[in-house]
């Protein structure tokens, strides 16, 4: 592991990171424009994508610990709760992460 | 809105993913001091000019076996493949970013991407919105180098027992998902269903470490099937 490699695969992962995403800006940001059901698409995404990475989050609940995937589950429930209730991201986010980090701590 | 006032809205926006990536980036710089021995100058390196969390986690033991650098270059293809879909709703947005453009598709992590699409439809932040998005994209860029520079500085003399609090992120995209439907209408909340259904069925399919990629593909495919047949209807209409 010489300093010359690792610098060098940093600078590769970056570009290979970047080029990912680089790639809808090439594909679809030139002076045309994005076709119109390209650009509906793009309006509908957001909340599907941010769905997804919900999933992702919690993609460790179906093979994880019982005492875990009960906290995942209880803690993102508190923080929808707290959301519909309060309306105040930093009080649903800190008061969901406070649950998960005390459910974590009783249940093992 | 003045200068001072715009830093301090992208400020209060940032705070959410402040707490996950400085803890993040701190568990991070540990692993990069306890694994491979590397100190703080190659965690400022990899985490300000990579900056793709999950990746660089990827890396550890991929520079722990001298993997050669074709296969990094794939893995990172792989792992971070979600990041072709980010852009998609930026294309439009990112056109009056003028000079700061290249930076800002540069630094479009999952967090930032969220939090961007929540600023998004915020009449708060309406004229100035370029700048908006700058400084929040900067701030999430800054906390995640930071954390790790501290993480290989501090190493494992944090006796703090912090475990749990990188669920942060997750309630951060719970927040906005809620934000997005609530002020999406039934438009949203059907495309965020399509998400989640979508991503159940693939994640006990294919297990955790799989189904990301095709979640997305298929999320989008469903998207556009569904804009279609919207669209077939409004003809017969």
């Amino acid at each position: 592991m010489t300093t010359s490699y690792l610098a060098l695969a940093v600078l590769i992962c970056a570009a290979c990171t970047f080029l990912l995403r680089l790639a809808p800006f090439v594909l679809f940001g030139g002076k045309k424009g994005m076709p119109p059901a390209m650009r509906r698409l793009a309006m509908k995404l957001p909340p599907a994508i941010i769905a997804v990475l919900v999933v992702y989050c919690l993609k460790g609940v179906p093979t994880g610990g019982s005492g875990g995937a009960v906290a995942s589950l209880v803690a993102v429930a508190a923080v929808v709760a707290l959301h519909l209730w309060r309306k105040n991201t930093l009080l649903s986010i800190a008061g969901g992460t406070a649950v998960y980090m005390a459910l974590l701590r009783i249940l093992g | 809105m003045n200068r001072g006032r715009l830093f301090r809205y992208a400020f209060v926006k940032s705070i959410p993913v402040m707490m996950g990536y400085v803890f993040l980036g701190l568990a991070f710089g540990i692993l990069l001091n306890s694994e491979l021995g590397l100190s703080w100058v190659w965690a400022l390196y990899m985490s300000a000019v990579i900056y793709a969390g999950s990746m660089e986690f990827a890396l550890i033991p991929l520079l722990g076996a001298v993997t050669p650098l074709p296969t990094v270059a794939i893995m990172t293809l792989l792992v971070n493949s979600r990041h072709l879909f980010y852009g998609l709703s930026f294309v439009e947005p990112y056109r009056e970013m003028g000079r700061l453009r290249p930076y800002m598709i540069y630094s479009l992590t999952d967090e930032t991407y969220s939090v961007l699409c929540s600023c998004a439809g915020d009449p708060e932040a309406n004229e100035d919105r370029h700048i908006v998005y700058f400084w929040i994209s900067l701030m999430h860029h800054i906390y995640w180098t930071v954390g790790s520079v501290l993480g290989t500085i501090l190493g494992a003399s944090i006796s703090l027992d912090t475990t749990g609090i990188d669920f942060a992120m997750t309630a951060l995209f719970v927040v906005i998902l809620v934000d997005q439907i609530r002020g999406g209408g039934r438009d949203a909340w059907q495309c965020a269903a399509v998400g989640l259904c979508v991503g159940l069925v693939f994640l006990i399919a294919l297990g955790a470490d799989r189904f990301l990629l095709p979640t997305l593909a298929v999320t989008v495919f469903a998207l556009l099937l569904m804009d279609l047949l919207n669209a077939g209807k409004e003809a017969r209409a």
